[in-house]
């Protein structure tokens, strides 16, 4: 039988081993969705927002490490996608994003829907195509699959005109997986330098040597290379505390000794002022944004920098480095920890852990009130530290970055880059879908929440069993923070003075709904949503204007931090 | 972005010829917030690649960021700085000047100065074509300029490298070898 066009999609995407798809129909994708039902292997999952698709094939990707896949119709459909498209590619996420396009030769005319897809998403993504001949589909499928999982990850768009879709080609369904598997990825822009440049990594044995005071700053790389083994390694045998980027938590045990917490704007304080007296900076896989560096002129002015990053333009873009090393983590550590002497650093992990000491940024004030801290406080508890935790962007983010303990890669899932607020109830649902066996806990802003919240139908319906915390404060809190800081607390259009009733909504869902007000209800509540057989959801009402301590305000320096006031002082507030 | 050592690099790049590619780079730049202060595209010695040639205000910073962030566009093959090194570099100008009879004589002396050619007389006009780089085309502007210019064309700089010019054998091979970004990283 000749394959046509949504047939080859079909077929190529099999090949890639994807099993779902996220995604919402439309006129221009019609003819490859009549195509599904050929291809029961295939599981698609019908979301009530592209944006959706796009945020839940990121979470997929995130957690399993493979491109997560989404798709939509022309038009309306692929510019909803755009904020999910615009976060993998902030976080340098795996997806492949396929969007219908109207006829040939509508393309130009303004069509009903017509979109100029390609030429939008070109600033969001890391390729994309227009195909204009259906033969061609088996080609780019296998390069963008190629492009979006390889060298630095990031998203991929095709966006596929109504009839390429149904035109018919010469491949053949018999042959087709041998013709798949013959086709030769041929992109001489495109190679990604893996190994390390050798007399670098010999200038960064030396550093490493002279260095008294050294850190490792571990990044999203970490995570996408699978470098976790190497990183210990490293850090071990040359005994150099790790301190992680937001998007690197999980890359290395929080509960080693050697963990040092991570940094920035919100980070642990202990953290942020040992970068500032180290005299040498081992950064992996990490791109020094200015939620990490602040200003950068004053940024960690007494140390080198080795920087080992897969992408040459990430080096010296924001800090300048002393040893550049491009290529793949695994790889740079596989040549550079043999060469590593065994060395202890006890003075230097002493004083780290005396800072620790003398800023104590995870401290939860005693209280009767409900605050956000103790609600992920004892989320951690009862999980046991084991959960999947995905979370929106703000003070909750936060919060669920600084007092959950992540000691298993791939287990926090937040948009750093984008900071894309309603990624929490879509990013949930892909890491869900990546990892059925795990309990996946959305820690969620009431903000956000409700941004994204229509996907909780498709949840039900999918019997995807992401369970939420909605830390409930009634506020943009993290904008109502900045207000309360910077502008006297003149709170404009930061208060949801009527939030809906969380518990009636996820009812009318068809989920479970638990409300809790007081401290004591905290850890039942958990249990409670965990035993659940389904989809559920904890309306956290907490403190409304608490404050995520301590903060390095935004283009600042560590000088500038500013940690928590004393709780006898801040009971008022 | 600011710098104190503003100068003008030029930069070569092969690219796929495809559509939309001209389109990445300009995005690129745009985004980015880099200044090009000329672009010229055209074939290569290859049917399915073209040759751009940047002329590209900024410090050194600027520059290596240029490269490397042109470099990651998926479809351009090779890039290269070739500021620094010993290059040729060309543009086509063509110059309409406003000169009756009594200016003609004039312009014609400055235009054969430069070698450039009178290529078209009227009445008021004459055109005048000239190659050469940037500063050579500048200076003829300057003086052509008192006598009165109503109109310019230029088709910004192409550039070679005098000890690339290799012939087409060696292109295969520099498709495969793009530079070494561990030293260019540490300017
Ligand atoms: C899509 C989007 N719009 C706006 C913002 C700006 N913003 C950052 S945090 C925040 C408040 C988030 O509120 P909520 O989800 O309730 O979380 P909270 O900070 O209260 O924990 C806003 C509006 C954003 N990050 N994303
Ligand atoms: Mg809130």
């Amino acid at each position: 039988m000749k394959l046509n066009g949504s047939q080859l999609i079909c077929e190529s995407l099999l090949l890639e081993g994807v099993e779902s798809i996220f995604g919402l129909p439309g006129g221009a994708i019609l003819p490859l969705y009549q195509t599904l039902p050929e291809y029961p292997s295939l599981k698609h999952i019908l979301v009530r927002h592209e944006q959706g698709a796009s945020h839940a094939a990121d979470g997929f990707a995130r957690v399993s490490g493979k491109p997560g896949v989404a798709w939509a119709t022309s038009g309306p459909g692929a510019t909803n996608l755009v904020t999910g498209i615009a976060t993998a590619q902030m976080d340098s996420v795996p997806i492949v994003v396929i969007t219908g396009q109207v006829p040939r030769a509508a393309i130009g005319s303004d069509a009903f829907q017509e979109t100029d897809t390609t030429g939008i998403t070109l600033p969001v993504t890391k390729h994309n195509y227009l195909v204009m001949d259906a033969s061609e589909i088996p080609q780019i499928i296998k390069e963008a699959f190629h492009i979006a999982s390889t060298g630095r990850p990031g998203p991929v768009l095709i966006d596929v005109p109504k009839d390429v879709q149904t035109e018919e080609t010469e491949f053949d369904s018999e042959t087709f997986a041998t013709n798949y598997k013959n086709i030769k990825i041929d992109l001489p822009g495109y190679k990604p330098t893996l190994e390390g440049n050798i007399a670098q990594i010999k200038r960064a044995i030396k550093l490493i040597e002279d260095s008294q005071k050294p850190i490792i700053l571990a990044g999203h790389g970490i995570i996408f290379s699978n470098a976790y083994e190497e990183l210990k390694d490293l850090a071990e045998k040359a005994q150099i505390p790790v301190i992680t980027t937001l998007l690197g938590i999980s890359s290395f045990p929080e509960t080693h000794v050697l963990s040092a917490g991570w940094p920035g704007m919100h980070g642990m304080a202990y953290s942020s002022i040992a970068i500032e007296q180290a005299d040498l900076l081992i950064a992996l896989g990490m791109r020094f944004d200015d939620r990490i560096t602040g200003k950068p002129s004053t940024f960690a002015t007494k140390s080198k920098k080795i920087h080992v990053d897969i992408d040459p333009s990430e080096i010296s873009k924001n800090i300048k480095a002393d040893v550049p090393i491009v290529g793949d983590i695994k790889h740079v550590l596989q040549k550079l920890n043999p060469l590593v002497k065994s060395k202890s650093h006890a003075k230097w992990l002493k004083e780290i852990e005396d800072l620790k000491v003398e800023h104590p940024s995870l401290q939860i004030r005693n209280t009767e009130k409900l605050l956000p801290q103790y609600v992920i406080k004892c989320l951690d508890e009862v999980t046991k530290g084991d959960a999947i935790i995905v979370t929106g962007v703000g003070q909750h983010q936060m919060w669920a970055a600084q007092h959950y303990t992540y000691t298993e890669p791939k287990t926090l899932v937040t948009s750093g880059g984008s900071g894309a607020m309603g990624y929490e109830v879509p990013g949930a649902m892909g890491a869900q879908v990546a990892r059925p066996d795990k309990t996946v806990w959305s820690i969620a802003g009431d903000g956000g929440f409700q941004m994204t919240m229509a996907e909780l139908a498709t949840l039900v319906e999918n019997k995807i069993p992401v369970k939420f915390a909605i830390l409930n404060n009634n506020f943009l809190g993290m904008v109502r923070q900045w207000q309360e800081f910077f502008f006297d607390k003149d709170y404009v259009a930061t208060e949801y003075s009527r939030n809906p009733d969380f518990v009636k909504l996820a009812e009318a869902f068809g989920m479970l709904g638990l409300k809790v007000t007081e401290k004591k209800q905290v850890k039942s509540a958990i249990q409670k949503a965990m035993d659940y057989d389904g989809p559920a959801l904890i309306d956290f009402v907490v403190e409304e204007e608490e404050n995520v301590y301590p903060m390095i305000p935004a283009g600042q320096s560590v000088e500038n931090l500013i940690e928590e006031p004393n709780p006898e002082k801040a009971v008022s507030s | 972005m600011i710098s104190n050592t503003l100068s003008k690099h030029t930069i070569t790049a092969l690219v796929q010829d495809k559509p939309g590619v001209l389109n990445r780079i300009s995005s690129m730049f745009r985004r980015r917030g880099f200044n090009i202060s000329s672009l010229a595209v055209g074939q290569s010695e290859s049917e399915t690649l073209s040759r751009m040639t940047f002329v590209v205000d900024g410090d050194d910073k600027v520059v290596e960021q240029v490269t490397k962030h042109l470099h990651k566009l998926i479809d351009v093959i090779k890039v290269t700085d070739i500021s620094e090194e010993n290059v040729i570099s060309r543009e086509l100008a063509l110059i309409k000047v406003k000169a009756g009879a009594e200016h003609r004589d004039q312009v014609m002396q400055i235009s054969s100065m430069f070698r450039a050619n009178i290529i078209d007389v009227s009445k008021d006009f004459l055109l005048v074509e000239a190659t050469g780089d940037e500063n050579k085309i500048n200076s003829l502007i300057n003086l052509l300029r008192d006598i009165g210019i109503s109109e310019v064309m230029r088709t910004g700089s192409v550039a070679m490298n005098r000890a690339s010019n290799k012939g087409s054998k060696k292109i295969k091979q520099s498709i495969v070898s793009t530079r070494k970004w561990d030293e260019a990283a540490s300017v």
